[in-house]
């Protein structure tokens, strides 16, 4: 496959203040790239760095095999949606959606049948001559989509585009998103803070922190195989269990127990020494499967939230906070022993130094 | 809950407090407020009312010393002479000259000076280039230096210029003046325009000045208003510039009016001068009338974000 965008040695500082570093990227033809992060990681700042409204420091970046470093954001062949919407509140829908067009020197024929096409694919229709000032939230997005939409480029960038929206908004424009990119097939690059939108839209997802890729991959990937343990506790919620172990010959030993390493796929030969281990709370077994755990355990019941679904249970584990979530037909109560079962093959192993995964 | 209820019964007594809480109108609160208000507005409004009543009667009336009364006689007289008759120095023919030199400065001072200082925000606020901050405290100290102080160096430039004396030459200094204030004002506005505007309008391939007048123009409006009326009411009320950088026959309203009150021969027309008074006060009277509402709108607007 083509590369779509690629980012080459970008460097980008404010003063003395490097918020991106030596940063490479390659986004396929066609590909959702979710860049994601918890908030000053960089993620915004590299999205406005492609979009060519942040001039860089250092490095290249190609659209389409394009170098486009120097060129203007108009210039580069993409469309961007902010999360505020940005529409321009003076103009009618059609005015916000055509005022790229215009600025284009397009053709007054085309715009209008450029226009049509995207107020059909995003139904909006009906809304065309009303001002922003008159659309509901979700209304708005779509029309700053549309926005994207119309200027028929090969590369969206999506700012946090839903972070304004209600959770019920969002879980409907989140849906509508991945129909759109599965008919469009545009290269689509989404920034967001939030995990389940980096889960359910990506293709590939880039997990950002102090303007370094952590990790980059498929969803699942990240889910199962997290490389940092960084990246471990940022994916998942609630987030990974940790305990404190010492490795010595592929069997882990903490304060009072020791874990078998054998199901574990290690990444290269195991190293002895200080090491995380790290297990999902929906990962610990409990009921009857636990009797065909290869570790079982008993832990005592602290708290426990039900979430319809699922039932989340705060526990303690050597000393340190443990979660279990359970199946919320599961019956427990807070101050019971609950059994638990751990299967070594779906935990995961960090360095405790590098905080690298073993 | 039930328990709770049954042990403690509610107190259904008839009188017992429902519905809306009763306010008392002469409560002690109420009569402190009014009585406040009404001495203030008073002590505001009794100047005027002496100057109005007095602008309406004839001389003879005046001379009976009831300052406070109404007119027994109404007349108009005082306002026509005012306008028209009144003399300074050569010239007979009232304030007429000096309203229309006064519009004449008005008129491009306020256009020059907000068209330069809105562009001048704008960039400010949006396309920040190296210095811009610097330039911009600069702008800013310029505000807060005397006038005074600087007006033997602009009376040289003028001269330099060949613009003393002219109408030209004051349309300047008044433009001049008003920049630092103005752009201030822009600025600040244009900063509280979420920033992601901008960035749309840019991806959507608009320059420097697409973004101005096809976005931020249209926004703006308000913050408009504001420097239109900041603009107006200070270069109509202006004196000290009028007087220094003009000569007789291009003296603005507010120097003529001085010239027509102050003069010393015959004898003093309290009519006449009340009348000539109001007259110049009247524009800005009307701006302020007619605009009310936007000022407000456009001041909290600006002040949101520094």
């Amino acid at each position: 496959m083509q590369s779509s965008v690629s980012i080459r040695e970008l460097d980008l500082s404010f003063g003395s203040i490097n918020v991106l570093k030596q940063l490479n990227l390659e986004v396929q033809d066609g590909e959702f790239l979710v860049l994601l992060g918890s908030s000053g990681c960089g993620k915004s700042t590299l999205l406005n760095c492609i979009a060519g409204l942040l001039d860089i420091t250092d490095g290249q970046i190609f659209i389409k095999g394009k170098n486009v470093t120097w060129s203007e954001p108009s210039e580069r062949g993409i469309g961007m949606v902010f999360q505020s919407y940005a529409l321009y509140p003076q103009m009618s829908v059609e005015g916000n959606l055509s005022f790229g067009l215009k600025n284009a020197k397009m053709p007054k024929a085309e715009i209008k049948e450029r226009v049509a096409r995207a107020a059909k694919i995003l139904q909006i229709e009906p809304l065309l001559k009303r001002k922003p000032g008159a659309l509901s939230g979700g209304q708005r997005q779509r029309v700053a989509i549309g926005r994207a939409l119309v200027r028929e480029v090969d590369v969206f960038l999506f700012d946090e585009p839903l972070s304004n929206l209600d959770a019920k908004l969002r879980a409907d424009l989140r849906v509508e998103l991945k129909r759109l990119h599965q008919q469009l097939k545009n290269t689509m690059i989404y920034v967001t803070h939030d995990q389940i939108e980096a889960l359910t839209l990506a293709d590939r997802i880039a997990i950002m922190r102090n303007g370094v890729i952590q990790q980059l991959g498929t969803p699942n990937d990240i889910y199962k195989y997290p490389q940092t343990k960084y990246v471990a506790d940022f994916i998942g919620s609630p987030a990974m269990n940790f305990i404190e172990g010492e490795l010595k010959d592929g069997i882990v030993h903490t304060q009072d127990t020791q874990f078998d390493m054998q199901d574990y796929n290690f990444k290269e030969s195991p190293k002895n020494g200080p090491v995380w281990f790290g297990i999902r709370p929906e990962h610990v077994l409990v009921g009857d499967s636990v009797q065909n755990a290869r570790h079982s355990l008993s832990v005592l019941v602290d708290i426990v939230e039900p979430m319809g679904a699922d039932t989340l249970v705060l526990t303690h584990l050597f000393g340190s906070p443990f979660r279990v979530r359970l199946d919320g037909q599961f019956s427990v109560k807070t101050g019971e022993q609950l059994p638990i079962g751990i299967n070594t093959a779906a935990c995961s192993l960090f360095d405790r130094e590098s905080e690298q995964r073993l | 809950m039930t328990d709770a209820s049954a042990t403690t019964p509610l107190d259904l007594n008839a009188n017992a407090p429902r519905g809306q809480k009763p306010k008392k109108r002469f409560a002690p609160r109420n009569i402190m407020l009014y009585a406040t208000l009404f001495v203030f507005a008073v002590y505001y409004a009794l100047p005027l009312y002496v100057m109005i009543v007095t602008s309406l009667k004839g001389m003879p009336e005046i001379r009976l010393g009831n300052v406070f009364g109404p007119p027994l006689e109404v007349t108009f007289q005082p306002w026509v002479k005012a306008w028209s008759e009144a003399c300074t120095g050569i010239n007979c023919d009232g304030l007429s000259r000096g309203f229309w030199n006064s519009v004449q400065i008005l008129i491009p001072s306020v256009v020059i000076s907000i068209a330069v200082a809105s562009v001048n925000g704008y960039a400010l606020s949006n396309w920040r280039f190296k210095g811009s901050e610097i330039f911009y405290n600069i702008l800013i100290i310029g505000a807060f230096i005397p006038y005074q102080v600087m007006l033997y160096p602009i009376a040289i430039i003028l001269r330099e210029l060949n613009l003393f004396g002219t109408l030209g030459g004051l349309v300047m200094v008044h433009t001049i003046f008003g920049m630092p204030i103005l752009t201030l004002l822009f600025r600040n506005y244009f900063a509280s325009v979420p920033e992601e505007l901008f960035k749309a309008a840019r991806v959507d391939g608009a320059g420097f000045w697409g973004i101005y007048f096809r976005i931020m123009l249209p926004m703006s409006l308000p913050i408009f208003v504001v420097a239109i009326i900041l603009q107006v009411t200070g270069i109509w009320n202006d004196f000290l510039f009028g007087v220094i950088y003009t000569k007789p026959d291009i003296y603005p309203m507010t120097v003529q009016l001085n010239n027509i009150v102050n003069s010393v021969q015959g004898v003093k027309e309290y009519n006449v001068n009340m009348a000539a008074t109001l007259i110049t006060g009247l524009v800005p009277l009307v701006i302020y009338f007619a605009s009310g509402k936007l000022f407000v709108r456009g001041i909290a607007a600006g002040a949101v974000k520094g």
